[in-house]
């Protein structure tokens, strides 16, 4: 994972509650083996009139103007304000990997869904969580600004608008340092790779059934 | 000693390490591995050169991709193929206690096939790359979907490096009526505390109306924790689930058992527990559910009528009310019961057991699919539940009413495969999810139970499954 300290960027509004996954990153395109591709599909229901499918040719599709991505004001946004539970649904990690290879960075809601949090984290996108009424105060701003921008700061867990408003954030210790440093969890965790082979050796002793062994059945 | 609830006890259990940071890595016992979340964690270990720690710990199977007709000529769609392909090539190179590869005599969903071989046990930690994983919690197993990149932490360390949940206790006392199901029960909690209102929650669901409920019936309702936005979905061990246990592929046997049990039983929550929220349901006043709208929680009583959204006063909410509405093409304050319907699916990780095809075939028997239904699919959780069901006569009971009978996988409950919803269509399903395109683009999903979606496809339209069961 790349480190992240700080994104300052264009605010995209996303005014609905409930946003799932199924939405964020449309089911065909799961059937894909690697982890990039999904950019042009985030949202892909929403944002294209025509149907999508993995593989197809992405200059003849027809985009929904209707749809705030495809808003003029909003493109090239890095942020996108959220509204409750969003990332609800399918544990689908595509959902995380769809918006950042969209250009977005960080997303900022009153809630998120747990999975699609972790998720998040897991892969460098800032999942922030706000006050309602600042997410409230935020959409009125987004709507009725041109250009609306945010700056998200880790390090002083702040959110920051250029009329000087500060909306400080909670982010755990821990997730912080990984971001700020760009940890591998998964190395991370085999640095306690004795304390996992000392926890194996007395489960295998006391609950033997959990530890079958290979070819019972063909 | 302090009183411990379920969930405590099974996150004690399995406590490796506790972090200063308040994270804990958690032991994993068994991993089921699927082909649509999957193929990226692998590439993962290749680059960094990891092996799998314990291979053993993996059952694998591919469900999303594969067809539910003529496997003889295998899958179609090279992109699908390629997927599955890519899953019989890892488990190849990194190893599984069992793989059930397209075609296999025991292929099916992975949360069909893990509790009926056995490869879930009472106490176990679970974990799968897919949302519906807490179904296995029904074992008194604690259980976790995760995304790709803890898939990866799996398969690499056994361990999942997790937050401590909060715990949330449903109390659901009272005898459920005839043809009310673990699945109205379901639709009623989430109608009542919403699709986030199990958020950083493991739900432990206890009282005497689960500790009645069948082992599918309460895996129904574990599949279901997650619409409700819990992490995790939890039910006792007691003797219906060492009942349900014994004699399975994977069970203990002989002295093993005897000591497995001593174990199992002490999984339930102590009395005087604490948790951090309580709901109460009375079963007695659940009827039947429909889902009307693009959210699990959007449910009303099959006596009832589309709401109103103008009756919202938040304007985020009523707005959010609004769209579901035009997306499903219904108008306000119509009776459920009026709506007709195209398509009907029996199937999904949520209602595709044996005993939800004999409640949904007694609706059937004898009757027929009504003329405006353009397909109704009954598509088996399993091979087994397939064989059994077939044993049973299920099959032709389904067929003589017009329903089509396929071979076991998701299907319709997420279309990858090509069992979907074409645009404006409107089903009545029994699986767990109606967002828009769910199952298929332009889709439009009903939730209901199989007894339900049984009696909606004989009259072509939303009915009271109890009026026919009356009958």
């Amino acid at each position: 994972m790349n480190p992240v300290a700080k994104i300052s960027g264009l605010v995209v509004p996303l005014d609905r509650d409930n946003v799932d996954t199924d939405a964020i990153i449309p089911k065909q395109f799961l059937k894909s083996i690697s982890r990039t591709g999904f950019g042009p599909h985030l949202f892909d229901e929403w944002r294209w009139l025509d149907h999508g499918e993995p593989g197809m040719d992405l200059s003849t599709r027809r985009p929904n103007a209707n749809f705030i991505l495809n808003d003029p004001r909003y493109l090239g946004a890095k942020i996108l304000l959220g509204r409750r539970n969003f990332g609800c649904g399918s544990s689908r990690e595509h959902a995380v990997w769809a918006l950042q290879q969209y250009g977005i960075e960080a997303v900022i809601a009153p809630d998120f869904a747990d999975i699609f949090q972790n998720n998040a984290f897991k892969n460098g996108l800032i999942p922030i969580q706000l006050d309602e009424q600042v997410i409230e105060s935020l959409f009125k701003k987004t709507f009725a600004t041109n250009y609306y921008t945010l700056d998200v700061e880790l390090e002083s867990q702040l959110v920051k608008d250029f009329d000087g408003n500060e909306y400080p954030f909670e982010l755990d210790a821990f997730r912080k340092d990984c971001l700020i440093r760009g940890v591998d969890e998964v190395d991370l965790v085999l640095l306690q790779a004795d304390k996992i082979k000392a926890y194996e050796i007395l489960a295998r002793l006391n609950q033997p059934w959990l530890f079958p062994e290979v070819g019972k059945c063909s | 000693m302090t009183a411990k609830t379920l969930y405590e006890k099974l996150w004690d259990s399995h406590l490796v390490h506790q972090q200063e940071n308040g994270n804990a890595l958690i032991y994993i016992d068994r991993h089921y591995v699927i082909e649509v979340t999957s193929a990226q964690a692998y590439e993962g270990l290749r680059l960094k050169g990891l092996k799998v720690w314990r291979p053993e710990s993996i059952i694998a199977t591919a469900d999303h991709n594969t067809p539910t007709r003529n496997w003889n000529l295998g899958i179609s769609d090279p992109i699908s193929k390629l997927q599955l392909q890519t899953l019989d090539e890892n488990i190849k190179d990194f190893g599984a206690l069992h793989y059930y590869p397209f075609k296999h005599r025991l292929q099916g969903i992975a949360h069909i096939i893990g509790p009926e071989q056995g490869g879930t046990l009472p106490g176990m930690t679970v974990v799968c790359g897919d949302s519906h994983t807490s179904t296995h919690g029904a074992l008194g197993a604690l259980a976790f979907g995760i995304g790709t990149s803890d898939v990866e932490m799996v398969l690499a360390s056994q361990c999942l490096d997790i937050k401590p949940l909060k715990s949330m206790r449903v109390n659901v006392n009272g005898r459920l009526s005839r043809g009310v199901s673990a699945k109205d029960v379901a639709l009623h909690l989430i109608g009542l505390i919403g699709t986030g209102g199990g958020a950083g929650h493991a739900i432990e669901f206890a009282g005497d109306t689960v500790r009645a409920m069948s082992m599918e019936s309460r895996m129904t309702l574990c599949n279901m924790a997650i619409e409700a936005g819990a992490r995790a979905g939890m039910v006792a061990v007691d003797s219906i689930t060492l009942n349900y246990v014994k004699g399975r592929l994977y069970a203990p046997i002989g002295e093993a058992w005897s000591d497995a049990i001593k174990k199992w039983q002490e999984l339930r929550s102590d009395d005087g527990a604490l948790f951090n929220r309580e709901v109460s349901i009375d079963a007695t006043l659940i009827e039947p559910y429909v889902s009307w709208g693009t959210s699990p929680e959007l449910v009303v009583k099959i006596t009832g009528n589309i709401p109103d959204p103008a009756n919202e006063p938040d304007s985020a909410r009523r707005s959010w009310l609004e769209g579901a509405l035009s997306y499903m093409g219904l108008t306000a304050n119509i009776p459920i019961q009026s709506i007709q319907i195209d398509k009907v699916f029996i199937g999904s990780c949520a209602n595709s057991r044996i005993e939800d095809l004999r409640a949904a075939a007694r609706v059937v028997e004898g009757r027929h699919i009504s003329s405006n239904i353009m397909q109704a699919l009954v598509v088996p959780g399993s091979m087994e539940v397939k064989a059994q069901a077939e044993v049973e006569g299920l099959d032709r009971i389904f067929t003589d009413a017009g329903f089509e009978w396929r071979q076991p996988g998701c299907s319709m409950c997420v279309g990858i495969n090509e069992d979907r919803l074409n645009p404006g269509e409107r089903c009545a399903s029994t699986s767990n999810r109606n967002f828009e395109g769910r199952q298929g683009p332009g889709g439009r999903t009903h939730l209901l139970s199989p007894e339900m979606a049984a009696a909606a496809a004989i009259l072509g339209h939303f009915t009271d499954v109890r009026l026919i069961l009356g009958s």
